[in-house]
């Protein structure tokens, strides 16, 4: 029998069982479809169909004002839209050559961290709900409702926030958020010790993660791999020492590198990345400077022609924006972003095949997807 | 100066294949070449330390189409970024899968949004919008309306 | 009118065995089913404590009425059948897995004399009713017409083979200690002390014939973390994927009273059924008051109650396990089963026959 799938044709022999996986299932988190070849529960063949969650994102933001562009980035990786807000910002302020004031850049980073922390938190939690862990589940959702509180005490909103502004930031903090971020992250790294207990001694779970989707570091590179999966393999590459971008130079943290490269490094990658994300959010509670939170910028903001590529690195990956200005108009001429979770998704299936499907959801999930941020 | 570097050994190796080569700021370098020389250049690139493909986009201008390849090198910590110059007549250029496995959606992308063929990529479909969809969404000249409907299929 | 019928029916042999069996069928699915609907409150109370949340609260005291508005909202549902399902299969599915989860409970005694079928050789009939209980899921996968379900009935099927022959042996172990397949004198067996102080419950004759059974049992109840045919975030819902309203509910239902089922059997084989330390005092202090019928009923009351707390005591374990542990590797659960548990079985199985031997 042959299928058609979104223009691709593909024969199902004898033996073999075509399962349509997604858009709806409990472990594609959103609307991702894989089309599975399977043989038994094996999977000989993988084919990823996106797309369902394309708004043009691009497209709209060619008919958009740059301060308007703000609150679509949101909407791209809705986990992490602080990173999405501070890439963008980034590359208009580039293009401007605006100098952001030292509490701001305090301020972005003590946002982007406090993202990366609940980001990852999430990322346990549905991977505990992908290997039928439900407590797990709560446990991180409980985690991350902590750090949502502190972002919503810093930009007013609990999920979207649209917190960066060209030139700074949208609120100044208080006194007692400082006090508050403080005590949550003592909670959150007393908690984190039960995280890595309950994956380290439990022989059942270790024997699922463990040389399951195992990639090396040169296929990961060449795939495309970037962020945590990416380290997970042993290649320190995180943009943040790379190609630092903000204030992050002036930061004491480490890269997070593992070598196994399969699903379990995956997982304890990000566990150790909340650690190191703790040690960045301190370091600039302790040295958070007085002053503006805002540089001046005209009123109207044009910048002049060019093209500027900025890029951070975001919970997922590598998050980059190619910004183009004609210089004639306040709308950008060309907008594309790099997004790490569609680079991830793309390199998915050359590194997991002929899994069994429980594995390759695992496998799938440790990825780390947002379909917000593929289909864009 | 490792940007200086790596325009000099550029220049050495290709002289007037490079149309262009500039240092935009600290760790960025844009060059420009033609089409044409596109696989030659990222595979003396690749075997030189620039092993990341960060990103591949495609850009619509009034008097040419440009792929635009950011390259980086995670040693030096330059990241290349390289136009190649397509007419608009002849949306075409050489794929570079073989190179870089990353670039396969990237290409898709690219081909879905702005038409261009990537030739000798092993599966370019269209990727984020439906497969019988009719023009390149992010050209200039697309026409936003009418919407477009589409049968139900695959 | 009315004592007319029951004249003719208590004088016909064949009537009276009928209505017998209607009237005893109807007693244990009633049985079985408050029993089921009480599990499932204590399962979403336990599962929520452990979540660190409240779990239900609403519906009634402590939320004791949710598992019936739930009922309630099962029955307003619509059945979808879909369109190329095999109908008959589809719908007879839900029929059987319940028929089957129930009709063990015929040869289980819920107290002392207080049984519906005494049979010689009732663990044989239990055994072979819980085996049977893989054939609705398969009826269900195969009649859905779908993948998942396909794939989840295949997968019990194949664990089937797995689980059952550890969980039999475990049992045969029990049976070569008391030299019978009466649960009755299983049971009277226990009554009895060692050294005269420590009851002589067969877990503590039969500790690694426990470990066999119990972790067979959890697969037998298809439960994290050998729930395989049903794994949510894998195969969405597994067999039932396709199921609805209240056809749903009876597979669920036959789900839940595996458990209740699992879990007093474990109490009648390995923890004394209604025998506890000091309750024959009890017992035989209430005699003096009462007398005749009240006695007899008031004492299987508390023998009732001894097995139900035990049984929940067991449960408790279960939904504990359910809670932390996560789904164990699918080709890794075969493998655990033929290579570790059978050879335990059999290691117990031998070292209590030359007990046996030895001790007489």
């Amino acid at each position: 029998m042959k299928y058609n799938i979104e223009g691709l044709e593909v024969e199902e022999k004898d033996g073999e069982m075509i399962l349509n996986m997604g858009p709806h299932h409990p472990s594609t988190h959103g609307v991702c479809r894989l089309v599975l070849k399977l043989e038994g529960e094996r999977a000989k063949e993988i084919i990823p169909v996106i797309g369902y969650l394309h708004r043009g994102v691009e497209k709209i933001c060619e008919n958009r004002t740059y301060p308007q562009i703000i609150p679509i980035t949101d909407r791209m990786d809705y986990l992490s839209a602080m990173n999405n807000n501070l890439v963008y910002c980034l590359a208009v302020e580039e293009l401007m050559g605006i100098e952001v004031p030292e509490r701001a850049n305090y301020l972005r980073i003590i946002a982007a961290e406090l993202q990366r922390i609940a980001s990852h938190l999430i990322f346990i939690a549905t991977f505990g709900a992908d290997f039928g862990s439900w407590t797990i589940m709560m446990y991180g959702f409980r985690e991350r409702e902590m750090v949502l509180d502190l972002l919503e005490e810093m930009s007013g909103a609990r999920f979207l926030y649209s917190y960066m502004r060209i030139g700074g930031v949208k609120r100044d903090v208080s006194e007692k958020f400082v006090e508050q971020c403080k005590k949550t992250l003592n909670i959150i790294e007393k908690r984190l010790v039960d995280y890595e207990n309950y994956i380290n001694e439990n022989e059942i779970l270790l024997d699922r993660l463990q040389g399951v989707a195992k990639v090396s570091a040169k296929e990961a590179i060449n795939l495309g791999l970037t962020g945590p999966n990416l380290r997970a393999s042993g290649v320190a590459y995180d943009i943040r020492k790379v190609d630092p971008y903000c204030i992050y130079d002036r930061f004491d943290f480490d890269i997070v590198t593992r070598k196994e490269g399969d699903v379990y490094a995956r997982v304890m990658v990000r566990i150790d990345e909340i650690k190191e994300s703790i040690r960045i959010v301190r370091q600039a509670l302790r040295e958070l400077p007085d002053g503006e939170i805002r540089a001046k910028v005209p009123k109207v903001i044009k910048p002049p022609a060019g093209e500027v590529y900025a890029r951070v690195e975001s919970p997922r990956g590598e998050l980059a924006v190619y910004l183009i200005s004609d210089g004639k108009s306040d709308k950008p001429y060309r907008i594309k972003f790099r997004t790490p979770a569609f680079a991830n998704l793309a390199a998915f299936p050359h590194f997991n095949k002929n899994l069994l499907i429980p594995d390759l959801l695992l496998s799938f999930a440790s990825i780390d997807i947002v379909m917000g941020d593929i289909d864009r | 100066m490792e940007e200086d570097k790596i325009i000099n050994q550029l220049k050495e190796k290709f002289g007037e294949k490079i149309l262009d080569a500039k240092i935009q700021r600290a760790r960025r370098v844009v060059i420009t070449i033609n089409r044409d020389d596109i696989y030659e250049v990222c595979k003396y690139l690749y075997e030189n330390g620039y092993e990341y493909l960060s990103c591949i986009s495609a850009v619509d201008y009034e008097d040419r189409f440009e792929s635009v390849y950011h390259i980086f090198n995670a040693k030096t910590r330059v990241l290349v970024q390289i136009k190649a110059i397509i007419p608009k007549d002849d949306p075409k250029i050489k794929s570079v899968y073989s190179i870089w496995k990353a670039a396969d959606w990237f290409e898709r992308e690219a081909y879905d949004m702005m038409g261009i063929v990537y030739e000798g990529h092993p599966d370019l479909r269209r990727i984020l919008l439906p497969h019988d969809f009719k023009g390149f969404p992010l050209r200039k000249d697309f026409k936003l309306t009418p919407a477009q409907w589409f049968e139900k299929k695959g | 009118m009315v004592a007319e019928l029951v004249d003719y029916i208590m004088s016909n042999k064949i009537l009276l065995g009928i209505s017998k069996g209607v009237v005893v069928g109807l007693f244990i699915i009633l049985y079985a089913s408050l029993m089921v609907l009480f599990l499932t409150w204590v399962e979403r109370k336990v599962a929520a404590r452990i979540h660190v949340r409240y779990g239900p609260n609403r519906t009634g005291p402590y939320g004791l009425l949710q598992p019936l508005a739930d009922g309630a909202k099962l029955i307003q549902k619509e059945d979808i059948i879909p369109y190329a399902a095999d109908r008959l299969i589809f719908t007879l599915a839900p029929v059987f897995a319940f028929a089957f989860a129930v009709l063990p409970f015929a040869a289980m005694p819920l107290a002392d004399g207080l049984i519906l079928a005494d049979l010689n050789v009732a663990l044989l009939y239990i055994i072979a009713l819980a085996s049977l209980s893989i054939i609705p899921v398969i009826m269900a996968g195969w009649a859905s017409n779908n993948k998942y379900s396909l794939l989840g009935a295949m997968r019990a099927a194949a664990l089937n083979l797995s689980y059952e022959i550890p969980l039999v042996l475990s049992i045969m172990g029990v049976v070569l200690v008391v030299g019978s397949l009466n649960v009755f004198d299983i049971v009277k067996y226990q009554t009895e002390y060692i050294f005269g102080i420590i009851p002589k419950w067969i877990i503590i004759l039969q500790p690694l014939g426990f470990f066999v059974f119990f972790v067979a049992s959890i697969a037998e109840m298809s439960r994290i973390p050998f729930d395989m045919p049903e794994s949510e975030s894998e195969l969405i819902a597994g067999f039932h994927t396709e199921y609805s309203g209240m056809k749903f509910a009876m597979l669920l239902f036959a789900e839940y009273i595996h458990m209740v089922f699992g879990s007093m059997l474990a109490v009648l084989l390995f923890f004394g059924g209604w025998h506890l330390p000091g309750l024959g005092y009890v017992l035989s202090f209430l005699e003096n008051f009462l007398s005749g019928f009240a006695y007899t009923v008031v004492k299987w009351a508390i023998q009732f109650g001894v097995i139900v707390a035990k049984a929940l005591a067991i449960m408790f374990v279960l939904m504990w396990i359910r809670m932390t542990l996560p789904r164990a590797r699918l080709h890794s659960i075969p493998t655990f089963y033929w290579k570790y548990l059978l050879p335990l079985a059999l290691i117990n199985l031998g070292i209590t026959a030359v007990a046996v031997a030895v001790v007489g």
